[in-house]
């Protein structure tokens, strides 16, 4: 029989995600992928995966999961949450996990993964990955859509998920080191692409304003604050292309921030679009939130791109055997948003 | 000279902007600018996605600059023959029955037509595809005839089925999938505009022409397309609409 993971309680809102779907935007079908997938590649490396393999992405509220395979290893890496593994489906009290590690649970034990806490999402990581066949290139689930992961929705109560492995290999567990998931207040972005829509006050109130996040979910996250922006000449125009990350305004002035399930085209101007190098933060933060945004040129977007680029590359090396001494810590303490200090004269600002 | 802004959208993107409206001489640049680019497969361009009125082309600034990517894309600009690009032309069974259009009647009044003239005149020309977006599949065809120009509805449905056929301003829609809409319905095609695994059936540049079908016909194409039987495929005769 096909081993697989038995959905118990689905949690909020439970994908499959990887790193999403690249080249059918003109077909109208978004990339989607993992809001975080800084998390995602350190889940899949904490299982001896490659970094960019599918993984389930949860999102505030956990799922339950029984084992219905002789023995898995899984991964636990972005937000904190209480993790309990219980003996069986009968049992009240388990043993507690800790996130950004790896574990083995054994058939018929199960996994209860309870309130996030300290960021939106988590990403439990499965050792050998989900027997699932990928849709145009991907396993990312496009809720919109309809299309991709686990029969292009959410996990719900009784589904099965066909796992590729039965049992887990035989080496140490592993956890994360000097690599931190909280989510940064400041999130940096680019101003455009529809500047002659607001004028210069509108543009620096934007970037002074702190804002609060006030619903939010894999297509993006509506922001409260601040004085509604005003348009200088309507907030109709053509449809035109949806960059990730995009920050439109809309009539009622208030920002709406898209993320990896937006639809590829809209008609609302965009002020500001954050850069590439902080999309993993933006999947982190929670409603609730507050945040303000930095305004940076393509030149420094380009530096932060490089960076994130290279401590992705080193992100192996911030997996070490749980048994092994740590070693000290302030060499590899690394938070990448706090890497670079660059200011942006252009805008007088002082950050 | 073609007239075009260059925009910035974040680090990993670009929009070519050649006017701020929707007209077919300037989507035909940006189809054009389109297929010219995937023709040249410049290193670091990720994708492309065509609008009404520009192109946004996805790169990767850490295998190609901005600006060198900005002064390339000048270089096929200038160099652009619009007129001669090749287009599919497709027939697409549509049902116009009173059942599968509940606004018919409304549009009809708001038009000052029978019901009849308005499906006559709504089938009656070949329609281009501007653009596909914002659900998978989903295209924008355009132009629909003057007097049939509406805004869309005042509060728009919660829910509408997959196949619906739409209006709202100069553009006519076939849902691909149940969706919330403000569109007009005025029919319904039983033909699927998007397959998983298969991707979209029409394109952007693509040229449509509704063929209406009775009720009848309707049950029976959807019959066939739920046994896996419906396959659409291009015309290939001249085109011939009856106008």
């Amino acid at each position: 029989m096909t081993p697989f993971l038995s959905i118990l309680q689905p949690g909020l809102m439970t994908t499959v995600q990887d790193m999403g779907r690249a080249g059918y935007q003109s077909l109208g079908i978004g990339a989607s992928g993992a809001l975080d997938p800084v998390a995602l590649r350190a889940a899949n490396l904490l299982v001896g995966n490659d970094p960019a393999q599918g993984a389930i992405e949860v999102l505030y509220m956990g799922p339950t999961i029984e084992i219905n395979v002789e023995s898995l290893r899984l991964s636990f890496v972005g937000a904190n949450a209480a993790i309990e593994i219980l003996p069986d489906v009968r049992a009240d009290t388990g043993t507690c996990v800790e996130c950004q590690r790896s574990v083995v649970v054994r058939r018929g034990e199960v996994v209860k993964i309870k309130s996030l806490t300290g960021g939106a999402s988590l990403y439990v990581g499965i050792e050998g990955g989900l027997a699932i066949d990928p849709t145009l290139g991907s396993l990312s689930t496009n809720i919109r859509a309809g299309t991709g992961g686990w029969k292009g929705r959410a996990l719900l109560a009784g589904d099965r998920i066909p796992l590729r492995r039965s049992q887990a290999l035989d080496r140490d567990e592993c956890r994360l080191d000097g690599v931190s998931f909280l989510p940064s207040p400041r999130i940096r972005a680019i101003p455009g692409p529809q500047l002659d829509y607001f004028d210069e006050g509108e543009i620096t109130h934007f970037f002074d304003s702190e804002f609060t996040i006030g619903t939010s979910d894999r297509v993006g996250m509506r922001l409260r604050g601040g004085r509604p922006l005003q348009h200088t000449k309507g907030f109709n125009i053509a449809s035109d292309a949806i960059a990730p990350g995009s920050i439109q305004i809309p009539g009622d002035g208030m920002p709406i921030v898209l993320m990896a399930d937006r639809q590829t085209t809209g008609g609302y101007p965009k002020i500001a679009t954050v850069i590439s190098a902080d999309l993993p933060a933006l999947g982190r933060l929670c409603i609730g939130a507050k945040l303000r945004f930095d305004p940076v040129t393509a030149e420094q977007a380009l530096i932060l791109r490089r960076e994130m680029l290279s401590f992705l590359k080193d992100l192996a090396n911030h997996v070490v055997p749980i048994s092994r001494p740590a070693p000290p810590i302030a060499p590899l303490l690394f938070d990448y948003n706090l890497i670079s200090g660059v200011v942006d004269a252009r805008y007088g600002l002082d950050y | 000279m073609v007239h075009y802004r260059t925009l910035t959208a974040g680090d990993t993107a670009i929009i070519i902007e050649f006017g701020e409206g929707i007209d077919r001489g300037v989507n035909a640049m940006v189809l054009a600018l389109d297929e010219r680019l995937e023709g040249e497969r410049i290193e670091g361009i990720v994708e492309t996605v065509p609008t009404f009125r520009s192109l946004m082309i996805y790169f990767d600034p850490l295998v190609i600059s901005q600006a060198a990517l900005t002064e390339q894309i000048a270089a096929h600009i200038s160099g652009i023959q619009v007129s001669e690009r090749p287009s599919r032309t497709w027939r697409l069974p549509v049902c116009y029955d009173a059942e599968m259009a509940p606004d018919l009647g409304d549009v009809a009044a708001f038009a000052g037509l029978t019901t009849r003239q308005v499906i006559e005149r709504h089938s009656g020309l070949v329609y281009h595809i501007y653009m596909l977006g914002f659900l998978p599949g989903l295209a924008y065809m355009g132009d629909v005839p003057q007097e049939l120009v509406i805004p869309r509805l005042e509060t728009p449905r919660v829910k509408i089925p997959a196949g619906s056929l739409g209006i709202a301003m100069a553009m006519s829609l076939i849902m691909p999938r149940e969706t919330a809409s403000g569109l007009n319905l005025i029919g319904r095609s039983p033909v699927a505009m998007w397959h998983p695994g298969q991707g979209a059936l029409l394109k952007p540049g693509d040229k449509v022409i509704y063929q209406p079908i009775s009720l009848r016909e309707y049950n029976g194409l959807v019959a066939r397309a739920d046994a896996g039987g419906l396959r659409i495929e291009p015309v290939t005769e001249p085109l011939e609409v009856a106008a």
